[in-house]
Parts: structure tokens; C-alpha cells; sequence
């Protein structure tokens, strides 16, 4: 339903993502790699909220290269931050009542806060602003997307922030998320237990496709490379190191 | 009362009927209506020219509306309007204005409100001003709100200017006693070529005094902003100002914070911020489907919720 077509994006004299192409239609896809492999890039291209320097995006057969990123997700695509974003005034309910849309109902929007482990009570009224602590933040984002719904659901390193003893509810959510889903889900992740429950990873290497396979697959190389005690100094932490 | 009257009586006091309690509507420069209940008091000031309201020591659970509507075009005024808290009180008073100039002469509610707050009584006070019009007039709107507040009471102020007043000076002055607390929240919009001052003195002269201060402006088109916000420590207090705006356009926005201590142990802080809207607020709107003109509005909205 995802095709990326020659996509390169050069910024500050650099080559951030080069020449990517890739069809993806698997429900649950991993992108991992080393940091600076422009994973994030890559993540933001697909929503629209960076544009390539050259290539095409072809989402469910459409052209969506030259989409802004509303009326991609207005075609059933959601994004969910590394960082999420701060608003004055604005409150939880506000944004998730976007989120649903109008046809959402209360019990809804409280339902996608407690998925999340968010009491609905305790958060529907707070400001998303400095008083909310990052983990919060990263919960209600995930909260938002999940809400949103669609397509495809783009989730930038969720579990960046998330304190250890958060982690398994998080996992439960991607889990319960990938079961509940009719669309697909993109997701950035470190995270051994999440890339264990993707269907494919990607692994991006140097703004390029170094390996895009099945999970148990790239999962046991990786695991292969730790074992032989590859720190990758040469290879730069790409799976396909042969140092 | 006309509709274009009950509309704009809708728009600065969310009322479609007449409010059940304490009332006094002003329009076009009379008294349109007026009740007054067991406990709250409302008198027409000897000179004509505005409103005495007293309210008995612990009334409870009692509000008092006092809406002003200005629909004829040149129509000017000058309205005072003293409220007399008793003590161990526990009100809400609803004021506001709203002026309709559809012809080609200026129209001017000046209001000048004095609060005086008895032992340990809290008031809520609202006050939304408004303006709408095709006419060439002009609608000027400057509120003067004076507060003096005993020991132990409360003032909670939501005050604001939501949209079509083509120049207002807003002054506020409170004076505070022991342990009494003053929360103040002033929102602006101005837009096209609109002109808004506001100064905001604050006198913590009582022990255990606290004072609160957050004012948020949005500046749009050619608009101008001037916010002074001035507090005064003269006792153990803690006082707080937090000035935010947002500029858009070729708005411009000046904001001055004042702080000035007398005594060793007044603890004050001043916070001041301007900016236009964060790319990444709109980009994280647009990612729940919204365009940029709806982000740009439903962030200027919760800003100045």
C-alpha cells in the first residue's frame, strides 16, 4: 500500500536519505538502525512533514508526493512524535476530540487514554503544557495516533522517554494496537521487544536500505552480530558488517 | 431589547434569557432591567452614572450579571459601578460589554468597576468585551477595574477582549491585604489596525499576600499590544507575572515587566514571552487532519481559553 520511489533527501550539504525505493505492505514494519541513519527523516518524508529532495511517494495506488501533510492524514495516515509537541491552553480532550473526529464518542477518546495507562479522569482536563512530565507526553501522543487511526499509524521512537517500569504496558499497547488495526503501523524503535513483534524490520544505514527483511530473520542476524562481539567500529553498526 | 441586542447580550454574558439572580442590564446608555435578591443590592448611584451593588456579609452561591450594550452608532458613556463585598461572601459577578456600530460615528463605553472585598469573601468576576460593526464608527472600549481586597479574601479576575474594538486602554489596580490573593487571567485579540494598552498595577501590601498575573495577547494584521505588568512587594508575599503573546502578521507586541520590592521578604518573578505561532504546533495539528488555518485558529483559541 506504501511505495517510495527513488527517494533521496540532501539537506546541509548532506545526504541524508539516498535514492530509497521500497513497497511496503506488511501490517506491522520496524525501522531500525544507528542514529544519523535517517530513520526520523524517512518516518516524516512518508507524512509529508519533510519534503524529498527528489523521488515520489505512492500511498494505495495515489500519488501523495505533493500532499501536505492534512490531507495525507485525511487519506487514513497518522504520526505520532519523537518529541511531542507542547500547546498553551490546549487541552488532552481538545486534541483527542480532533483525533476521533466527530463521530467519537466520549467513551472512545477515554478508551485510547487508558490504553496508554493514562487515567482518562486525571488527564482529559490537563493542559498539554510544561506540566505534563515527557513520559506523559509520549503516552498521550501515542494515545492520539492510536485515536487517529487509519491507514497507516507512523510512530517516530515511541519508546524514547518511557520509563523502564512503563515499558511492557507500552508494548502491550503496540501489541493490542497491531490486533485491533485494520490499517498498517510504521514504527522507529530500539527496542528489541518491539522489533520482536514487527512482521519486517527496515534497517537504515547511512540515509540507505542496508537490510529490509522478515523480523526473525534480520532478529537473529543482529543477535548473531552480538554474539560474535561485532562492535561494528568499521561497519558503523550496520547488520550487513562483514568486519 | 432587540435581537441584534439579545445577541450581543449572548456574546459578552452567555445569556439567552435573563440570568437568575442579581441583574442589571444596561443598553444604550439606560437601565434596560434590574432585579435585586435578599442578599445582593442593586442602587442606581445618586450622579446617574452607573451602579452601587452591596452584598450582605456571607452571602453564598449568588451571582450578579451586569451586561452593558451599546448598538446605537456615537452613543459614548462613562459608567461607574462600585461593588461592596461583605465579609465570608462566596460570589460570581458576570460584567462585559459589547458594542454593535453599524453608522459613521464613534462609539465608547468607558467602565470603571471598584471592588471592595470584605474579610475572607471570594469573587469570581468575568468580564468579556466585544465589538462588531459595518459602520465607518469607530468602538472604543477602556475598563478601569480597582480592587482592594481585605484580610483572607479572594479575587479570581477572567477578563478579556475577544475581538472588533478598535482601541482600548484597559487599567487594572489592586491593592492586597494580609493573606488575601488576587488571580488575575487578561486575554487580548486585536487584529487589522486595532490598538490595545494595558497596565496592570499590583500593590501586595499584607502579609502572606499573593498575587498571580497572567496576561496572553494575540496581535494579528497591523494590530499593537502595550501590556505593563507592575507589581509591588511591600510585605512577606509572593507575587507572579506571566506575560505570553503570540504576533502575527505585522502585529507588534510590547511587553514591560515592572518588579519592585520594599521588603526583604517579597518574592516576586516575572515570566515574558513573545513569539509567532510554532511551526511544530501547526505541523502536529495538520497531522490530525487539520489545515493550516484551522491549527493556526484552534491554537490561538486554546491560547486564549
Amino acid at each position: 500500500m506504501l511505495e517510495l520511489q527513488n527517494i533521496s533527501f540532501h539537506a546541509d550539504d548532506k545526504d541524508i536519505l539516498k535514492d530509497i525505493s521500497l513497497k511496503i505492505g506488511d501490517k506491522f514494519v520496524a525501522i531500525t538502525g544507528p542514529n544519523g541513519s535517517g530513520k526520523s527523516t524517512l518516518l516524516k518524508v512518508i507524512m509529508g512533514i519533510i519534503t524529498p529532495t527528489s523521488g515520489r511517494i505512492i500511498f494505495d495506488g495515489q500519488d501523495i508526493t505533493d500532499l501536505p501533510v492534512n490531507e495525507r492524514a485525511n487519506l487514513g495516515m497518522s504520526f505520532a512524535f519523537q518529541q511531542p509537541v507542547r500547546f498553551k491552553g490546549l487541552k488532552v480532550i481538545d486534541l483527542l476530540k480532533i483525533a476521533v473526529g466527530q463521530e467519537g464518542t466520549a467513551a472512545e477518546i477515554r478508551s485510547y487514554l487508558k490504553a496508554v495507562g493514562l487515567c482518562p479522569m486525571d488527564y482529559l482536563n490537563r493542559e498539554i503544557n510544561d506540566t505534563l512530565s515527557g513520559g506523559e507526553m509520549k503516552r498521550i501522543e501515542i494515545a492520539m495516533a492510536a485515536a487517529r487511526g487509519g491507514k497507516l499509524s507512523l510512530f517516530d521512537e515511541p519508546e524514547a522517554g518511557i520509563d523502564l517500569w512503563s515499558f511492557q504496558s507500552l508494548i502491550e499497547v503496540f501489541e493490542n494496537l497491531r490486533n485491533v488495526t485494520n490499517g498498517n503501523i510504521m514504527i522507529i524503535s530500539h527496542q528489541e521487544r518491539i522489533l520482536e513483534i514487527a512482521d519486517k524490520i527496515i534497517y537504515l544505514k547511512d540515509g540507505v536500505i542496508d537490510r529490509y527483511d522478515d523480523s526473525a530473520k534480520i532478529m537473529e542476524e543482529l543477535n548473531m552480530r552480538r554474539r560474535g562481539g561485532c562492535d561494528c567500529a568499521h561497519g558503523q553498526g550496520g547488520v550487513s558488517c562483514n568486519g | 431589547m432587540d435581537e441584534l441586542e439579545k445577541r450581543m447580550l449572548k456574546e459578552v454574558a452567555e445569556l439567552d434569557a435573563l440570568p437568575v439572580g442579581a441583574f442589571n442590564i444596561r443598553s444604550n446608555g439606560k437601565s434596560e432591567s434590574r432585579n435585586s435578591t435578599a442578599n445582593i443590592q442593586i442602587e442606581s448611584r445618586e450622579s446617574g452614572d452607573g451602579i452601587n451593588v452591596y452584598f450582605k456579609d456571607g452571602t453564598k452561591n449568588e451571582s450578579c450579571h451586569i451586561p452593558v450594550i451599546i448598538s446605537k452608532s456615537g452613543h459614548k458613556e462613562c459608567v461607574y459601578n462600585d461593588f461592596f463585598i461583605g465579609e465570608d461572601c462566596d460570589v460570581v459577578i458576570v460584567a462585559g460589554c459589547g458594542i454593535s456600530n453599524c453608522g459613521g460615528h464613534d462609539s465608547q463605553h468607558d467602565g470603571i468597576h471598584t471592588f471592595h472585598i470584605g474579610k475572607n469573601s471570594k469573587v469570581k468576576y468575568i468580564e468579556k468585551h466585544y465589538g462588531e460593526g459595518t459602520g465607518t464608527g469607530k468602538r472604543f472600549m477602556n475598563p478601569t477595574t480597582v480592587v482592594y481586597l481585605e484580610e483572607g479574601s479572594t479575587m479570581d479576575m477572567d477578563t478579556s477582549q475577544i475581538a472588533g474594538i478598535n482601541d482600548t486602554y484597559r487599567i487594572t489596580k489592586a491593592e492586597i491585604g494580609p493573606d488575601a490573593t488576587l488571580v488575575m487571567h487578561d486575554k487580548i485579540l486585536t487584529n487589522f489596525d486595532q490598538t490595545a494598552k494595558a497596565e496592570i498595577t499590583v500593590d501586595l501590601n499584607g502579609d502572606g499576600s499573593v498575587c498571580d498575573i497572567v496576561s496572553r495577547g494575540v496581535a494579528k494584521g497591523e494590530s499593537e499590544q502595550d501590556v505593563i505588568i507592575d507589581i509591588s512587594g511591600n510585605a512577606q508575599c509572593k507575587g507572579h507575572a506571566e506575560c505570553d503573546s503570540i504576533i502575527m502578521d505585522k502585529g507588534v507586541i510590547v511587553a514591560t515587566p515592572k518588579l519592585k520590592a520594599t521588603c526583604v521578604d517579597a518574592s516576586l518573578i516575572h515570566e515574558a514571552a513573545i513569539g509567532k505561532i510554532a511551526g511544530e504546533q501547526i505541523t502536529k495539528l495538520m497531522t490530525l487532519g487539520l489545515n493550516e488555518q484551522e491549527a493556526e485558529q484552534k491554537i490561538i483559541e486554546g491560547f486564549l481559553k
